[in-house]
């Protein structure tokens, strides 16, 4: 094997990826081997490494240089300075955003987006190849498996994540180590592992990246798993729409068997075990454990009351086990390290970390993964960079549409399970959208409620027919038809549809409409009292106004489809508001920024 | 795979070839003097010797990076070996044939070879 003296990560996520990092992948192999360096220089494709928002991605080791935002045209430039000649190429070199510092002299655990992170699920997400099991292995991968099947019984292992006090990390936080207890007290024939990749939150990618970046970890967990609760066959259901995800872990799949990590007989220690993957269509129902069962068995994916639970009769029948992808991505640490060392991260009763997908009005969108207990104003200034343009923080939505937005005030708190809970909110698998001045709270609660009715599978009557019913409501609001009483009919069936829903996704839906009528109820009354969105976003209640700054260039009335605006040339126009489509076009045209909304 | 003996055999090998990419505060530097005077002087072999001879005593915590020209163009090909806690070294005139002794005596027994130092040149 050779010695690379310097290696070229580049990032190969879904979101690189579409910023064309193949093609970045394929200009390094070619230059490297025009300048000769192909022996030297090894170039790897990763997982993700977490700033999206500055990708593509480029790392340069051994220096951990961080390039971001990398051109086909740039990796000449980097061949011929950085590999070449060791001069680090300054002008592609990440700048932090909170400290607009250039981070070339600093190696990546410096850089302020990482600083503050521990990366445990996304351990190695940015760093092997996740095509290479060797490289998995090198940094201590299938390990875990070893150690639990040689030296641990089945009891001991469950012990162990239930010591560690990990908690389900797709949103709800039930003890992984409980669930695995009930599974193995089950008695059966067979039983099966299952993990759910299917990922349906908007804006939480967290699953995605980890079976993108470090597969095995997933495969390794669920063997322990397998161990640990009886069951010989697992299944992982991931959504069609993640096909490089899907790839590599199939890829991951074949070389475990290649190397008799999956199989019969697995270190010698009499245990089988192998793993299918499903995959699903992308309803959001499926997120839930009853209804991804029925899919994986073939039918409908529609839920099914609790109990039975899954630990007594799940997929085909039989009992079985589900844990979402970031928990089982803890799994091997937690077996390799302890549970007192994975208790020590985080705040008593919600031990680890948690991964969090950055998104919305946030300067670093992206993957972040911190110590349950840091505070949300850590992730989201220190971190995530703060609000771009120098506009204010409103509120940050946690948990996708079964979560809640939490205001300024809340900023403060510390970030876990119960906490979020406590305001309103819920972990839920990690999506944290971040809302600053121009959102309107009244539109985001209408469009998670949108997405829930467009994702009900309609076999309760509460999820099909209340969540629209709240819908309707709040489409007449944000176009100004808002009636007296309204909040209080959304407040009822809120009510209604939290306590009679079939399974999480009802249950859970009305969350949205709930906390921002919390922290946000003037913005409702505003809507329907004055017919006023105070965010200035609501289309249909917004005029366009022309004021004194016109200077009669006559552009605007050129250019409004509807004929709304006259005026005489150099002199002040006017918006005939009765005729107006609220389009937006004469604000685009008009050079002196003399139409504004109100 | 059959034993854990296999698996950690795996990881020894892979982990030799990929160490740089976990940051380590305690490992050694060797940095190598790489701008077009560098170059010029002979730094390339150089630099692929220090590389051939960590590869060769397995030594983990070593990484072999470039920089470019810090001026002293006339004692190229220059190396800087710097040690965890330690004040940096730096070798002059280095040639390939001198770098056994510089792993040998400095990086891994801690003992900096005086006479290739810039202090020994001056």
């Amino acid at each position: 094997m050779n010695l690379y003296r310097a290696h070229v990560l580049v990032c190969g996520g879904t979101g690189c990826s579409s910023s064309g990092s193949a093609q970045l992948i394929e200009r390094f192999e070619q230059q490297l081997k025009e300048k000769g360096l192909e022996k030297e220089v090894q170039v790897v494709r990763t997982g993700c490494f977490g700033l999206c928002e500055a990708g593509p991605v480029v790392i340069v080791y051994p220096e951990g240089t961080f390039y971001s935002r990398v051109k086909v045209e740039d990796v000449d430039e980097i061949v011929s300075e950085h590999l070449l000649k060791g001069r680090k190429v300054q002008h592609l070199v990440y700048v932090d955003h909170a400290t607009k510092e250039s981070t070339v002299q600093k190696s990546l655990d410096e850089v302020g987006f990482y600083k503050q992170q521990e990366r445990l699920a996304l351990r190695n997400c940015g760093v092997i190849d996740p095509e290479n099991i060797d490289e998995y292995i090198a940094f201590d991968g299938y390990k875990a498996l070893a150690k639990a099947l040689t030296e641990m019984t089945p009891e001991e292992v469950i012990k162990v994540v239930l010591d560690s006090g990990l908690r389900g990390r797709g949103g709800a936080g039930f003890p992984t180590g409980r669930k695995w207890q009930f599974a193995a007290a089950s008695k059966a024939d067979q039983k099966y592992i299952i993990c759910n990749a299917d990922e349906g939150d908007p804006g939480a990618f967290m699953d995605r990246s980890i079976l993108e970046g470090d597969p095995h970890s997933v495969i390794e967990a669920m063997t322990i798993g397998g161990y640990a609760i009886g069951a010989t066959e697992g299944y992982v259901y991931v959504r069609a729409e993640y096909p490089i995800a899907v790839g590599r872990l199939q890829t991951a799949i074949d070389q475990a068997r290649e190397y008799g990590l999956l199989g019969k007989n697995i270190f010698g220690s009499g245990f089988d075990f192998d793993m299918h993957i499903r995959l699903g269509a992308g309803a959001f129902v499926c997120g839930e454990e009853t209804a991804l069962m029925h899919s994986i068995e073939g039918m409908r994916g529609e839920p099914t009351p609790k109990p039975p639970f899954p630990a007594v009769r799940g997929l085909f029948d039989k009992p079985s086990n589900i844990n979402n992808v970031e928990t089982y991505a803890n799994i091997p640490l937690i077996i390799n390290k302890g549970a007192d060392w994975f208790k020590s991260i985080g705040t008593p009763g919600n031990s680890g970390t948690k991964v969090f997908a950055l998104g919305g009005k946030i300067n670093n969108t992206g993957l972040v993964e911190i110590p349950m207990g840091t505070s949300l104003r850590t992730v989201i200034y220190d971190i995530g960079g703060g609000i771009p343009n120098g506009k204010k923080f409103k509120a940050v939505q946690t948990g996708g549409p079964s979560g809640g937005c939490i205001p300024a005030e809340h900023l403060d708190i510390a970030i876990d399970y119960d906490s979020l809970t406590s305001i309103g909110s819920m972990m839920g698998s990690g999506g944290m959208i971040v809302m600053d001045e121009d959102n309107c709270m009244v539109d985001i609660a209408r469009f998670f409620l949108d997405f829930t009715v467009d994702e009900s599978c309609g076999k309760c009557t509460p999820c099909r027919v209340g969540t629209r019913r709240m819908l309707e409501i709040l489409e007449r609001i944000t176009e100004g038809k808002g009636e007296e009483g309204d909040i209080e009919k959304l407040e009822a069936l809120a009510e209604n549809i939290k306590a009679t829903a079939l399974c999480g996704l009802g249950q859970t839906a009305p969350n949205p409409v709930l906390s921002t009528l919390k922290y946000f109820r003037d913005e409702y009354e505003a809507h329907i009292k004055e017919k006023r969105c105070p965010a200035h976003h609501c289309q249909k209640l917004l005029n366009y106004v022309i004021t004194d700054k016109c200077r009669g260039c006559t552009l605007c009335s050129k250019v409004c489809p509807a004929g709304a605006i006259s005026g005489t040339v150099k002199e002040q126009h006017v918006i005939d508001t009765t005729k107006c489509l609220k389009c937006g076009a004469c604000i685009e045209k008009c050079r002196f920024g003399a139409i504004i909304k109100n | 795979m059959k034993s854990l003996a296999d698996l950690e055999a795996i990881r020894a090998k892979t982990l030799e070839n990929i160490a740089m990419r976990k940051d380590h505060n305690d490992a050694a530097r060797v940095v190598v003097g790489m701008a077009t005077c560098g170059i010029a002087a002979g730094a390339r072999p150089v630099m692929l010797q220090f590389v051939e001879e960590i590869k060769k005593r397995n030594l983990e915590h070593v990484t072999v990076s470039q920089t470019g020209c810090i001026g002293m163009c006339r004692l190229e090909p220059m190396v800087d070996v710097i040690m965890p806690g330690k004040e940096k070294v730096t070798y002059v005139k280095v040639k390939p044939e001198m770098v056994a002794r510089i792993v040998a005596e400095h990086i891994v027994n801690g003992r900096p070879v005086e006479e290739y130092t810039i202090g020994a040149a001056e």
